[in-house]
C-alpha cells in the first residue's frame, strides 16, 4: 500500500508496509500513482503525453521530448528496483506475526494510578466528571497504592521498565500518598531488579516549590494541563467558583519547565469546538517559553456544546497544516518547539509489534481506582462493564482481558486500508467504544485528525532533511 | 538525474526479527490520554 500526497511544496510518498518515506519529483509522483496498473511502455508513453509541455527536474530545468522519455524510462526502472527491494509497493507480511505475538504471556508494565477521584478545577470537558468518574469522591490510601505497585511488580514478568502515572482527578490532592508510593517503589527496585518510571499529570493548582523539587528528582515525565490562550483555557478550565486557572498556573508551569531544562515534560491542552483555531494556542504556549507541547482534540458526545461537528473537520485539518509550518519557522528562527503529535523517528521508532498492538490497554496498561479496582485504562474507569479485577486478586475478568488482547490493527476492519495504521495502531479503544459500543471499531473524527497529523509529521521531516 | 530521495534509514520489516521486547513507553503514559499515538514512541530495545 502506498500513500502519496502533496504538502508544503513536497511530493511525499509513504510506503505503508515498510514505513519508508520518499520525496519525489513531479514526474515520479505521477508514475507512482499509475505504476500498479500499467506496464512499462504504456506508463512511460502516458506520462510523456501528460507532460508534453515539459516538467521541471530537480534544478528547475524543463524536461521535454526525448530527454523526458529517457528519464521516464529511468524512473520506471528505479521504481521497479525499489519494489524488489521492498521499499515501495511492499507487501504486508505482518498479519501472521500478530497471531503469534498475541499468544505471548500477558504482562502488566504500566499503571495509571487514580490517586485522587477529586479535583480542584471543574473543567467542562473532563471525562472524569470533575474527578469523580461517575462515582464518589475518594483518595487512594497508601495501602491500596502499595498493593497496586506490588501487583505491577508481580505481573510484569521480565520487563524491567515499569511505568506508574499519578493521575486523577488531581493527584496533588493526595500528595503525601504520592510521595510515599514513590519511596515504596524505589525500595522495591533493587529487590526485584525493576526500574520504576514515575510520571505525574497535574493541573498545577497545588504545585509549589516542595512539589517541584520532588517531581524533578523522581518523575521521569510530567504532564502539565493547560489549554493555551488565557480566554481559551479559562473558558474550559475554571475553578469550581467559576474563575479561570490560567493566571495561577502559567508562572508555576514556566518555572517547572525551566527547572527541568525544557525536557521530560509536556504542557498538554485540549482543544474543542470553541477554539477551532487551536494552532494559535500552540503558538501561545510556545511564546510563553514552553518547548514540549501536546494539544489534543476533545472527545465528546455530540450533545455537548464544545463537541466537534462534522463541518469543523476541514478547519481542524487546516490548523494542523498551519501548525506544521509554524513549527518549521520557529525552529528556523532558533527557538525549539516539539509538538507531541508530530514526533516521528524515521531512523528507528517503535518496532512493528508495538505498532500492531497499540497502547496496551486492558493488557499491559491498566488503570487503578482509589479503592483498588482495575480497569482497562483511565477512560473506562467508572463503567462497571469494564471492571477487570482489583489489586488484591489481580485480573479476574480474563474474558475481558482476552478481548483487549485480540484488539489490534488487523482486528479492525476499518483500519485495513488506512495508511496511518502503523502510527496509531488502530486508535483508542475507549473512543471506539464510546462512539460505537465496540472496542474493535474506530472513532472516525479521531482517524481523520490522526491521518493529518501523520502527513504533517512526515512533511516536517522532509523540510528538515532538505535544509540539513 | 535524481528523482527520488528516501528519508528513512530503516525499513519497518527489519524490526520483525528483533522487535517486541516491550520495554518502550506506553503511549498514554507520555502525553496522550485521549488518543492513541504509538508511532512516535522511542524504541528501547537494547538488542536491536
Amino acid at each position: 500500500m502506498v500513500h502519496q500526497y502533496k504538502s508544503n511544496g513536497f511530493n511525499i510518498v509513504l510506503d505503508v508496509n515498510s514505513g519508508m518515506v520518499h520525496l519525489v519529483d513531479e514526474l515520479t509522483y505521477e508514475m507512482i500513482a499509475a505504476f500498479p496498473n500499467m506496464e512499462r511502455d504504456a506508463l512511460v508513453k502516458s506520462v510523456c503525453e501528460k507532460f508534453s509541455d515539459g516538467t521541471p527536474d530537480e534544478e528547475g530545468r524543463l524536461l521535454k521530448g526525448e530527454e523526458l522519455y529517457s528519464e521516464a524510462q529511468h524512473v520506471y526502472d528505479e521504481l521497479l528496483s525499489m519494489k524488489e527491494a521492498g521499499t515501495l509497493f511492499s507487501e504486508d507480511i505482518y498479519e501472521p506475526y500478530v497471531e503469534e505475538f498475541s499468544k505471548r504471556e500477558t504482562v502488566v508494565k504500566a499503571l495509571c494510578l487514580h490517586t485522587a477521584h477529586d479535583c480542584n478545577l471543574a473543567c467542562r470537558y473532563c471525562f472524569a466528571e470533575e474527578g469523580e468518574y461517575h462515582g464518589r469522591r475518594a483518595l487512594m490510601s497508601l495501602e491500596v497504592g502499595k498493593k497496586a505497585l506490588d501487583f505491577l511488580i508481580q505481573n510484569s514478568g521480565n520487563r524491567k521498565n515499569l511505568e506508574v502515572d499519578f493521575f486523577g482527578g488531581e493527584p496533588l490532592l493526595n500528595w503525601e500518598v504520592v510521595k510515599e508510593l514513590v519511596k515504596y517503589g524505589r525500595e522495591q527496585e533493587a529487590r526485584y531488579e525493576k526500574k520504576f518510571r514515575f510520571t505525574l499529570t497535574t493541573n498545577g493548582v497545588l504545585l509549589n516549590d516542595e512539589v517541584m523539587e520532588f517531581v524533578n528528582r523522581e518523575m521521569s515525565n510530567v504532564v502539565l494541563s493547560i489549554d493555551g490562550r488565557k480566554e481559551v483555557n479559562d473558558r474550559m478550565r475554571p475553578f469550581r467558583r467559576g474563575d479561570g486557572s490560567y493566571d495561577l498556573i502559567v508562572p508555576k508551569f514556566q518555572k517547572l519547565a525551566e527547572q527541568r531544562n525544557q525536557t521530560d515534560y509536556y504542557v498538554r491542552g485540549t482543544f474543542t469546538h470553541h477554539n477551532l483555531d487551536f494552532s494559535e494556542d500552540v503558538k501561545h504556549l510556545s511564546e510563553l517559553g514552553f518547548e514540549q507541547i501536546s494539544v489534543e482534540p476533545v472527545v465528546a458526545q455530540p450533545t455537548e456544546d464544545y463537541a466537534f461537528r462534522e463541518e469543523d473537520l476541514p478547519e481542524l485539518l487546516k490548523q494542523y497544516d498551519i501548525l506544521a509550518k509554524y513549527i518549521l519557522e520557529r525552529r528556523k528562527s532558533g527557538k525549539w518547539i516539539n509538538f507531541f503529535h508530530f514526533m516521528l523517528d524515521l531512523s528507528g521508532g517503535p518496532c512493528v509489534y508495538k505498532r500492531l498492538s497499540g497502547c496496551g490497554s486492558g493488557t499491559e496498561y491498566l488503570a487503578v481506582t482509589p479503592w483498588g479496582d482495575l480497569y482497562p485504562c483511565h477512560q473506562f474507569v467508572g463503567n462497571e462493564e469494564f471492571l477487570m479485577g482489583n489489586v488484591d486478586e489481580g485480573v479476574t475478568n480474563l474474558e475481558l482481558r482476552e478481548k483487549f488482547r485480540q484488539c489490534n490493527v488487523y482486528s479492525k476492519e476499518k483500519c485495513k486500508n488506512c495508511f496511518a495504521k502503523f502510527h496509531c495502531s488502530g486508535g483508542c479503544a475507549a473512543n471506539a467504544y464510546n462512539f460505537h459500543g465496540d472496542i474493535h471499531d474506530v472513532y472516525e473524527v479521531g482517524c481523520e485528525l490522526q491521518k493529518k497529523r501523520v502527513e504533517c509529521a512526515i512533511m516536517i521531516q522532509a523540510a528538515q532533511a532538505q535544509n540539513s | 538525474m535524481k528523482h527520488i530521495t528516501t528519508l528513512n534509514a530503516k525499513n519497518l520489516k527489519e524490526t520483525v526479527k528483533k522487535g517486541g521486547c516491550g520495554e518502550c513507553q506506553t503511549s498514554c503514559q507520555s502525553a496522550c490520554k485521549t488518543s492513541c499515538t504509538v508511532g512516535n514512541q522511542k524504541c528501547e530495545n537494547k538488542n536491536r
